[in-house]
């Protein structure tokens, strides 16, 4: 086979203040393959993939494209060199056709809508999308945005690829649509890359793989002769087997009973239809479910932040065994009716804490409030802030540094531990790894474990599907804002859960055709 | 008495047509520009500069002044004052990333003083008693009449009697319209005050159009300064007689939602609502200066009802008021 | 293929800017100060140039404009200019609840206004029927509702519908500037002055008229510190303003906040309005503020949220006003001068921030070039 390279990098290292976002990186990739990255959140895949498609410069290092050095210092660089990026944050305007999402930015030839609305019908039918130019992108769904975003690099003649993790939102048959499309343009002659962390989709869709390791290269190897631990053992280092302790639920009782729950966004769209369930006292609920079916609607229903258009929330409350509703009730109305709930969200900087805000500060966020004085009191915090920097190792110069400055995991850790500190009967966490290494996503799993021993209704939303059916006793699975089933966590499989993730989408979607 | 209010409505209404439609281009491209007041100002003084050094070259003798030059003296100095001080505000904020109604409240002072300190100074020496100082010559070439206007009646008066500044405001407001909704250009402008990183990763280079907006947009507001002194004032310059005019234009820009055309529209409802008080019989003065609130009154209204509906179309640009850093993370 | 004319364009560019996080605050001063030394030279040196003075001549205006004769033993200069910084000061102070909430509050000029107004009615109307204690207690009164309901109107409607509380507020200080106009015509007979009014003025201490003004201003600067610093409402308002969202998710009511801080916002304004009615110019016209409102975001901007630094930014800003008026006035050039060079200084100032948030980093392949 002649294999021709694309696109080679050498020794790349990036620096983003004193983090090393990568180090030394060697890769190749060829044309008329599908080359993999693969590495854990925060291993730099996207960092790396950013400084060939012009968004950051690199600080070392040097690209070579068609084996001739090559500077890009700005995206339209990239372009000119026939490289497009599928960025995991669509780069999209909102109010914008999609005809006019895809010929922004391009300078030759005559502006004129019609003509391009052709070719675009050309192309889409060339690798089969399925796509209406005319439509507002806010209108879209997110497997529509990312068809535009594919076909934006496919106008300008792009013919290397990189896709940054594509299938995070889509569902399985939206994947496979997409594998289809991407196998057809390698078929064409041209490099895809695409950046990952599932290893089903790696062995499924790729040539070859290259795996990053903390901002470091560890290797390629062809996907026909590697294996799912070997690939594993690259990613991590050591070979390690997920193996998260999980005890039986002692002295379970009804701590959370939902019934009927209906919420109605702004535009008028139900996102959660119809849904109930219990939290019980001492176990572990997980809930599972594609990307955006309703999950942050439900935790924020429950923690008093979303109008709800019908149902109860039900809380047991078990000092008093008064049964309250609190439905309709403010955060602060809940917590001083002395139900003791506590809740981290998905947005960590954005909602949980204030990002320019030191840590004592933050611990005030939950407690400032109490107390008859007009003054706020920094001792208790304080306190709480160094027992929480030192009970969680939490890697910071002090208790007055601002949140933002930490890293990922150590923000998570300060969250976590304030909310824990609130010693609540319910706690509800969203996606409470996402983004973080290995230690500290295991520190994070026994903090869970030891609030399920002390008796605490944990509720956790969560994505990466072994995680949830090693660590949950029970996992409810959610499908575009409806319950779709509960699963026992010990009896269940990954391809259950997957089954019913998707079962009410294609319900959905039939009803609605 | 009708066809009169009218008249004077547009010739009140036309420094807003400029000065919003310059702040529309500008916002457009994500800046809120809060200087367009001291911009403004800043053109008008800058033209009065210039008619004022080519009518003492003339020896104030006005068969001896070029009808071509004296307008495209003054003409030039607006624009190329306007735009230094849109420059300013672009390096403040582009290229520093300073805060955007900080620097633009800054620059309004600072435009503002400038008009004030080169007013004043050439009233000194002028040795003028009046507080002011008159270019009356250059006004004539200014509000030139199109030679048939007279005989034409109403119509002439309504259509035709205008000065080529009024004219010149309703193209530009007419072309910057068609650019930005049926150009690359346009639709290229656009996309970074809505997503500047997605015009980025376009390939759009966003420090370039944020640069040329606020320029064009800050020349373009500046003209209405000028027409304001030379049309309106008929060359009678004199400290602070702009007024508020600057932040008028800048809340015409909400009540347009963006549209130039709208804008069109807009100023000459609100010269309309500022004459109001002229045309309305039996006003005592003092009850004519509550009248003078009405524009004011007008305008929060609008604020009010754009702000309840949200239709999407009728936002702001997504990204208004907010710099860009390519490397944020 | 590629296209090589494209290539050929693309260089290595010789540096490029990152954002920094760990400027130390000494560094972050030092940047500060050295801008002001740096646009004080440049004044100075502006000024002798149009003066046609020595830098050092110059200079020497500008004290001397400030602060008068004061090694004489001459204070009344001086008692002048503590008076002008405790106007925009008081305006600063006014204003930083609000920007700390990030809400634009343009309208310091309006809410003084109806401040003033509120004031000189109750000089003008009750002055001769009330004892005098009780007509200062109502002065103050009325001057505090009548700014807060200026600065609560745009505050409801924001906190309801989201308006554009720039824009609000800046078309509300022209309808207070039109009702003081109104007032001024009926009061003042036909005429744009209202003549001054003998009830209702704070009381002179020793010699100096403006004593009260400039007590009244430092107490203030001392409780909006301890407020913003210590309360829990101003623990609620940096919580709003750094991000709604966490606001509401810890159970803080944002439309309640919002309103609560433009009332106390508007309220200051309405004190310093009853400050330049009551205790500095016994009259009102529509240029009673003249137009320090808007120097008081700037001044509000530039003390960081921190009053103490306000303060001193404020002093910084009036000293130019005075002293380079004061130059201006004895070259023959106008006043005006003065407006330009708090503009540049101010902008200077403004531009300055971006080397304390940001660092050059310089290719790292330098030395190679240098071979």
């Amino acid at each position: 086979m002649d294999r021709q390279p694309a696109i080679e990098l050498k020794n790349i290292t990036k620096r983003f203040g004193k983090v090393v976002a990568n180090k030394d990186v060697n890769l190749t990739a060829y044309r008329g393959e599908i080359l993999s990255i693969l590495g854990e959140n925060g291993s730099g895949k996207t960092t790396l993939m950013n400084m060939i498609s012009g968004i950051y410069f690199p600080d070392e290092g040097q690209i070579f494209i068609d084996e001739k050095e090559a500077v890009i210092t700005s995206p339209k660089d990239a372009f000119s060199y026939k490289i497009g990026m599928i960025h995991q944050h669509f780069k999209l305007v909102d109010v914008f056709s999609a005809t006019e999402n895809i010929v922004l930015g391009l300078e030759d030839g005559k502006y004129n809508l019609k003509t391009s609305t052709e070719e675009i019908k050309k192309i889409s039918a060339q690798y089969g999308f399925d796509l209406d130019v005319d439509k507002k992108i806010y209108t879209m769904s997110v497997s529509e945005k990312q068809t535009v975003e594919i076909i934006k690099v496919l106008y300008r003649g792009a013919d290397i690829l990189i896709l940054d993790e594509p299938t995070a939102v889509l569902t399985p048959q939206e994947t496979e649509k997409l594998f289809n499309i991407l196998r057809r343009m390698r078929d064409d002659g041209k490099c895809i890359i695409i950046i990952t962390h599932k290893l089903h989709e790696v062995l499924s869709l790729s040539d070859r793989v290259s795996v990053l390791r903390k901002g470091e290269y560890v290797g390629t190897v062809n996907t026909a002769e590697t294996t799912e631990s070997e690939l594993t053992e690259m990613m991590v280092g050591k070979k390690i087997e997920l193996n998260i302790e999980r005890d039986e639920p002692k002295n379970t009782e009804d701590r959370l009973v939902v019934n009927g729950l209906t919420c109605v966004d702004r535009m008028g769209a139900t996102v959660l239809d119809d849904v109930s369930f219990t939290a019980k006292s001492g176990e572990i609920l997980g809930i599972a479910g594609i990307a955006g079916s309703g999950q942050r609607e439900l935790l924020e229903s429950i923690a008093g932040l979303q109008h709800l258009a019908k149902g109860e929330i039900l809380y047991l409350n078990p000092k008093t065994n008064a049964i309250e509703n609190l439905r309709d009730k403010t955060p602060m109305q809940i917590r001083n009716m002395g139900v003791r709930l506590s809740f981290v969200p998905e947005d960590r900087l954005g909602m949980g804490l204030v990002g320019n805000m030191d840590i004592v500060d933050n611990m005030m966020l939950r407690s400032y409030s109490k107390g008859h004085s007009v003054f706020l009191k920094r001792k208790k915090p304080k306190d709480l802030a160094m027992r929480i920097i030192r009970d969680l190792e939490v890697v910071t110069p002090s208790a007055s540094t601002p949140v933002r400055r930490l890293s990922g995991g150590n923000v998570q850790k300060v969250l976590v531990g304030r909310e824990i500190a609130a010693s609540p009967t319910v706690l509800m966490v969203a996606y409470p790894v996402r983004g973080l290494d290995i230690n500290s996503s295991y520190m994070i799993y026994n903090l869970l474990n030891e609030q399920k021993a002390k008796g605490v209704a944990v509720i956790f939303v969560g994505e990466d599907l072994d995680v949830l059916v090693e660590l949950c006793d029970r996992i409810m699975v959610i499908g575009s804002g409806r319950i779709t089933g509960v699963v026992d966590g010990r009896t269940t499989t990954k391809e259950e859960i997957g089954l019913l993730m998707t079962k009410s989408k294609q319900e959905g979607e039939n009803a609605n055709g | 008495m009708i066809i009169q209010f009218i008249c004077r409505a547009i010739l009140l209404g036309v420094p807003l047509l400029y000065g919003s439609t310059g702040e529309i281009v500008t916002e457009k491209s994500g800046h809120l520009n809060l200087g367009i007041p001291g911009i403004m100002y800043t053109g008008a003084i800058s033209g009065v500069v210039g008619s004022f050094i080519y009518e003492n070259a003339c020896g104030n003798d006005l068969s001896r002044m070029n009808p071509l030059l004296a307008v495209l003296i003054p003409l030039l100095c607006a624009i190329a004052g306007a735009t230094l001080m849109g420059l300013i505000y672009s390096f403040l904020t582009v290229t520093l990333h300073a805060n955007q109604n900080v620097t633009g409240l800054a620059l309004t002072t600072l435009g503002i003083g400038l008009g004030n300190f080169l007013g004043a100074s050439l009233i000194n020496i002028t040795k003028s008693e009046l507080p002011s100082i008159a270019l009356t010559k250059t006004s004539s070439f200014f509000s030139a009449k199109l030679p048939f206007a007279d005989n034409l009646g109403w119509f002439g008066e309504l259509f035709l009697s205008h000065d080529f500044l009024t004219y010149l405001a309703i193209i530009i407001a007419l072309v910057v319209s068609f650019v930005l909704n049926r150009t690359r250009v346009g639709l290229n402008l656009r996309s970074v005050g809505e997503n500047p990183a997605t015009a980025d990763a376009a390939g759009i280079n966003v420090i370039k159009y944020r640069y040329l907006a606020t320029c064009i947009g800050s020349a373009i507001a500046g003209l209405g300064g000028l027409q304001y002194v030379m049309a309106y004032a008929t060359g009678v310059w004199s400290n602070n007689a702009f007024g508020d005019r600057g932040w008028m234009a800048i809340a015409l820009v909400i009540f347009a939602l963006w549209k130039p055309s709208m804008a069109i529209v807009g100023s000459f409802l609100f010269g309309a609502l500022c004459n109001a008080n002229n045309y309305i019989q039996g006003l005592g003065t003092e009850t004519q200066e509550l009248f003078k609130m009405l524009p004011y009154v007008v305008t929060i209204v609008v604020l009010i009802i754009t702000s309840m509906r949200k239709k999407r179309e009728h936002q702001p640009p997504a990204n208004l008021g907010l710099n860009y850093f390519r490397e944020e993370r | 293929m590629v296209n090589k004319k494209a290539i050929k364009k693309h260089r290595e560019p010789p540096f490029h800017v990152v954002k920094r996080d760990d400027m130390p605050w000494w560094g972050a001063w030092g940047i500060r100060v050295a801008t002001i030394i740096a646009a004080f030279l440049l004044v100075g040196l502006l000024s002798m140039a149009l003066s046609g003075r020595s830098l050092f001549e110059t200079y020497g205006i500008m004290f001397s404009g400030v602060f008068g004769r004061i090694f004489e033993g001459r204070t009344m200069m001086l008692w002048k200019y503590l008076q002008e910084i405790a106007i925009l000061l008081a305006l600063a102070l006014a204003l930083t609840p609000a920007f700390k909430m990030k809400f634009w509050n343009c309208g310091a000029e309006g809410q003084a206004l109806m401040g003033g107004l509120a004031s000189i009615i109750c000089m003008i109307e009750l002055g001769p029927k009330l004892p005098y204690p009780v007509l200062i207690i109502v002065i103050a009164v009325t001057s505090i509702v009548a700014g807060a309901i200026w600065g609560v109107i745009p505050a409801i409607f924001k906190a309801v519908f989201n308006t554009n509380e720039t824009l609000f507020t800046l078309m509300m200080n022209y309808i207070a500037t039109q009702i003081i106009a109104y007032y001024v015509y009926i009061k003042g007979g036909g005429s744009n002055v209202i003549n001054p009014v003998e009830y209702g003025n704070f009381p002179a201490v020793g010699s100096n008229d403006y004593f009260v003004n400039i007590i009244l201003v430092a107490v203030i600067t001392i409780v909006m510190f301890v407020y913003l610093k210590y309360s829990k409402q101003g623990y609620e308002i940096s919580v709003v303003g750094e991000s709604q969202n966490t606001a509401r998710y810890i159970g803080i009511n944002v439309k309640k906040v919002i309103v609560r801080t433009m009332v106390i916002s508007g309220a200051l304004c309405g004190v310093t309005g009853m400050l330049l009615v009551a205790g500095k110019d016994h009259s009102i016209n529509v240029n009673s503020v003249g137009g320090q409102g808007f120097t008081a975001i700037l001044m509000s901007w530039l003390g960081q949220f921190n009053p103490f630094i306000m303060a001193v930014m404020t002093a910084l800003v009036v000293f130019l006003r005075i002293g380079v008026a004061k130059v201006a006035d004895t070259a023959l050039l106008n006043s005006s001068f003065s407006e330009i060079m708090v503009g540049v200084v101010i902008l200077m100032l403004v531009g300055c921030e971006f080397f304390i948030n940001y660092s050059f980093k310089f290719k790292h392949n330098k030395k190679e070039a240098k071979v």
